[in-house]
């Protein structure tokens, strides 16, 4: 049972690289990252092992507790639940649950992440070969250390799915999942004002030999130290945190294949919403449309997360610095550039614009107005208050003239590229965090080149609001708002006859390709 | 309006509501509709059937402007539908299958929308989406999100957005699928009441009884090709229309094969 379980990850692994060009280039990509990874890692064992063996406890239980965690974790947040092998397919077999949960966690270690950990594991229990107690230690370390990873993984993606399924739990936990991982890039920075004490990290590690986490591979140490009371003890931990585990993972799954995740129908809506407070045209059906969404679709409201992150993080790497006055500008740009993937979010329901005599251009600035009656306010905010508040209130018509520019034009080019291009984009409801396979290269492609004729156009604007800010030019601001107001209101209103355009001719093609994402 | 390409010997007529000429897409290798040519009279209530992955959806969506065809023409009442999509789409009204909605509206503002979108005002956009919620049976649910509601009920609340702009002509792709009996036994009476008024119904399914008992005309299509196509006596001749279609179709496998799958046996 447990072969065929591994055999199926493989049938499905293959059958996913026959199917798009692009899931080989990830494959070989990811493949190539990993053999990295690995050769770093290996290298930097041997090399500590063969130059600084007194270092090996520490790394070893450093990195095997990373390991652990990453596990655990990663899945949530990077790739989502892996639902190729999800045990709710397998309700319907008799399978015993046993072998089930064997073949699973065997089945994890099919694939990059799991033949990168594996060797690294490997490797971590070889790098004790002075010792031939503490190698065979290292070894069966490194075995329980890469069980645990695997139930690990499995026991909070089973736990973590049944909470999932819950439509509103999902979109709250989207968005408040995501601050802390933007944020930690610049706490990170912030880390070194923390005074660390010499013996901080050895503290740690001791600490981490006793955990969960860290007591596999912490044990060849203990024996190293000539401690086999500690070793065992160690183990003991380590296996009992396998089998709680394990226990934990079983009973989920038992729990999950009869009870299947189920919706809550909760929400309702009072009245018709902006359906009644617009006006009774197609173009207000379009913006109305738009509006509901921005605030019920939660992928919309991720973008509305981000905003205030922003100022946020640009505050904590450099309180007081004229930095500050491009929170206004960057704010501006991004939510213009926001509605650039409006039809790859429509997805398929697109066709209800395709099939109703609706015009290009409508379609277009009824998503630019929704986004603008949300926007404009936020920019004006994110522009004066950073401006006012550092004491930079001279330099506001420049700023002001900036971020307007900015949001006009990234409009005026948003919305001709998502008449041209739709790329895969996360469903509704799917884990925000999982990107679409394949579509990145794409995505990637069409974004930057949106960026960059962006601020191309912006240019202009750009330069004299440097040199207005340097010069401290009240003429130069004001210019800058006049520039920044005239070509933006060019570009949105080229942007919207050329994606409007743009928009009738490709409506059909768009619809196809949407279809045929996965 | 006469029709552009209707013979000049033929009487006058009006032209068919919808008359599809050479119709051929290919998605990569594979031929999905291979050169169909189908009139549907204006007036009729027209079955479209044929097996899994015959090319009806690929069809319908070509006839509706969802799909461009790689050769071919559609008219819809005489009127070239991809020389002037915007014009002759207000005639029409679609549901096509497969596709999702705008399902984090609720149920009447999704008709709200297909109604505003076609150009109604506020009033009878209204008074319709009223309508059209109560003989649905969906107005108790008028408020939830359509994210919400059950296959057949988001099945309806789809049909209520093909009808609210009174088209001329529908096109609608599997409408029964899903759908409760009571709820079927309406919407024909729905469809039934607007066919006898003037206007035009094209239903694609693979369930023959029901083609059968409601429409008069039908095609067989199989493999991207018309096999047979009119009036549903003159398809279906002296036997069944799902006999007819088998012997059509093809493809019967003889019921010895699975001689294990006898209960007995065991």
């Amino acid at each position: 049972m447990v072969a065929h379980l591994v055999r199926l990850k493989l049938t499905l692994l293959r059958n996913g690289l026959r199917r798009s060009a692009w899931q080989i280039v990830g494959l070989v990509v990811a493949a190539l990252y990993g053999l990295v990874v690995l050769v770093l890692g290996v290298a930097g064992l041997v090399t500590a092992s063969a130059t600084r063996p007194d270092l090996l406890p520490t790394i070893t239980v450093l990195l095997g507790s990373a390991l652990v965690l990453a596990w655990a974790l990663v899945p949530l947040i990077a790739f989502g639940v892996d639902a190729t092998v999800d045990p709710a397919r397998f309700v319907l077999f008799p399978i015993p649950r046993r072998a089930l949960v064997t073949g699973l966690a065997i089945g994890a270690l099919v694939g990059v992440p799991g033949a990168v950990t594996a060797v690294v594991a490997l490797a971590m229990g070889a790098v004790w070969w002075r010792d031939p107690l503490a190698l065979v230690a290292g070894v069966v370390g490194s075995v329980v250390g890469v069980l645990t990873c695997i139930v690990a993984s499995r026991t909070t993606t089973t736990l973590m799915s049944a909470l999932l399924a819950k439509r509103r739990f999902r979109e709250v936990l989207a968005a408040l999942v995501v601050l802390p991982f933007i944020l930690l890039g610049p706490l990170l920075s912030q880390a070194h004002r923390i005074d660390v004490g010499p013996g901080a990290l050895d503290r740690a590690v001791l600490v981490l030999g006793w955990t969960p986490l860290g007591a596999a591979w912490a044990v060849p140490a203990a024996v190293t130290d000539g401690d086999p009371l500690g070793a065992l003890a160690r183990l003991a931990v380590a296996l009992a945190t396998v089998l709680v585990l394990a226990a934990v993972w079983d009973k989920a799954l038992a729990h999950a294949a009869v009870n299947p995740p189920h919706e809550e129908a909760s929400t309702r809506a009072r009245g018709l919403g902006w359906f009644g407070r617009l006006p009774a045209t197609p173009l207000g059906a379009v913006t109305a449309r738009c509006l509901t969404y921005w605030v019920r679709d939660p992928r919309y409201a991720m973008s509305i997360v981000f905003i205030p992150v922003f100022p946020l993080i640009l505050w904590v790497v450099a309180p007081d610095s004229q930095l500050l006055l491009f929170v206004g500008p960057i704010t501006a740009f991004f939510l213009g550039w926001s509605i650039s993937q409006d039809v790859s979010f429509d997805g398929t329901a697109f066709w209800t614009h395709v099939a109703a005599p609706l015009r290009g251009w409508t379609d277009r600035l009824g998503r630019v107005l929704a986004v603008s009656l949300l926007g404009l306010p936020a920019v004006l905010v994110f522009a004066v208050v950073p401006t006012v508040a550092t004491g930079h209130g001279a330099d506001l018509p420049t700023v002001l003239g900036l971020s307007l520019g900015a949001f006009l034009t990234s409009l005026g080019v948003a919305s001709v590229a998502s008449a041209l291009v739709v790329m895969p984009v996360q469903k509704v409801g799917e884990n925000p965090f999982g990107s679409r396979q394949g579509g990145s290269t794409a995505a990637m492609t069409s974004q930057l080149a949106g960026w960059g004729v962006t601020f191309g156009l912006t240019l202009p604007t750009i330069v004299l609001a440097v040199v207005a800010v340097r010069q401290g030019s009240a003429l130069l601001g004001w210019l800058t708002v006049l520039v920044g107001l005239g070509l933006g209101a060019t570009v949105l209103a080229q942007g919207l006859r050329i994606g409007g355009r743009a928009l009738e001719r490709n409506q059909t093609r768009l619809l196809s390709r949407l279809v045929s994402f996965p | 309006m006469p029709p552009e390409d209707a013979p000049s010997t033929a009487p006058v007529t009006a032209p068919p509501a919808l008359l599809l000429q050479g119709l051929w897409r290919r998605f990569g290798q594979k031929i999905a509709v291979a050169g169909i040519d189908l009139s549907v009279p204006a007036g009729s209530f027209y079955g479209l059937v044929g097996p899994n992955g015959a090319g009806k959806t690929t069809t319908l969506s070509m006839a509706t402007g969802l799909l461009q065809p790689d050769f071919g023409t559609v008219l819809v009442h005489g009127r070239d539908l991809w020389a002037d999509p915007v014009g002759v789409k207000a005639t029409l009204g679609v549901l096509p299958d497969g596709v999702k909605l705008f399902d984090r509206l609720t149920g009447a503002q999704l008709i709200t929308y297909a109604g505003l979108l076609h150009g109604l005002d506020r009033d009878t956009t209204a008074a319709r989406t009223a309508d059209l919620l109560g003989a649905l049976d969906l107005a108790a649910d008028a408020k939830t999100l359509v994210v919400d509601y059950s296959a057949g009920m988001t099945k309806k609340v789809a049909l209520a957005c093909a009808l609210v702009h009174a088209p001329r002509l529908l096109v609608l792709d599997e409408p029964f699928e899903a759908v409760d009996p009571v709820s079927a036994a309406n919407i024909r009476d729905i469809l039934a009441s607007y066919v006898a008024s003037g206007g035009t119904v094209i239903v694609s399914s693979h369930v023959m009884d029901l083609v059968q008992r409601m429409c008069d005309h039908v095609a067989v299509i199989a493999g991207g090709h018309v096999l047979a196509a009119g009036t549903v006596d003159e398809v279906r001749g002296d036997v069944s229309l799902e006999d007819r279609f088998v012997e059509l179709v093809g493809g019967r496998v003889g019921g010895e094969g699975l001689a294990w799958l006898r209960t007995s046996s065991d």
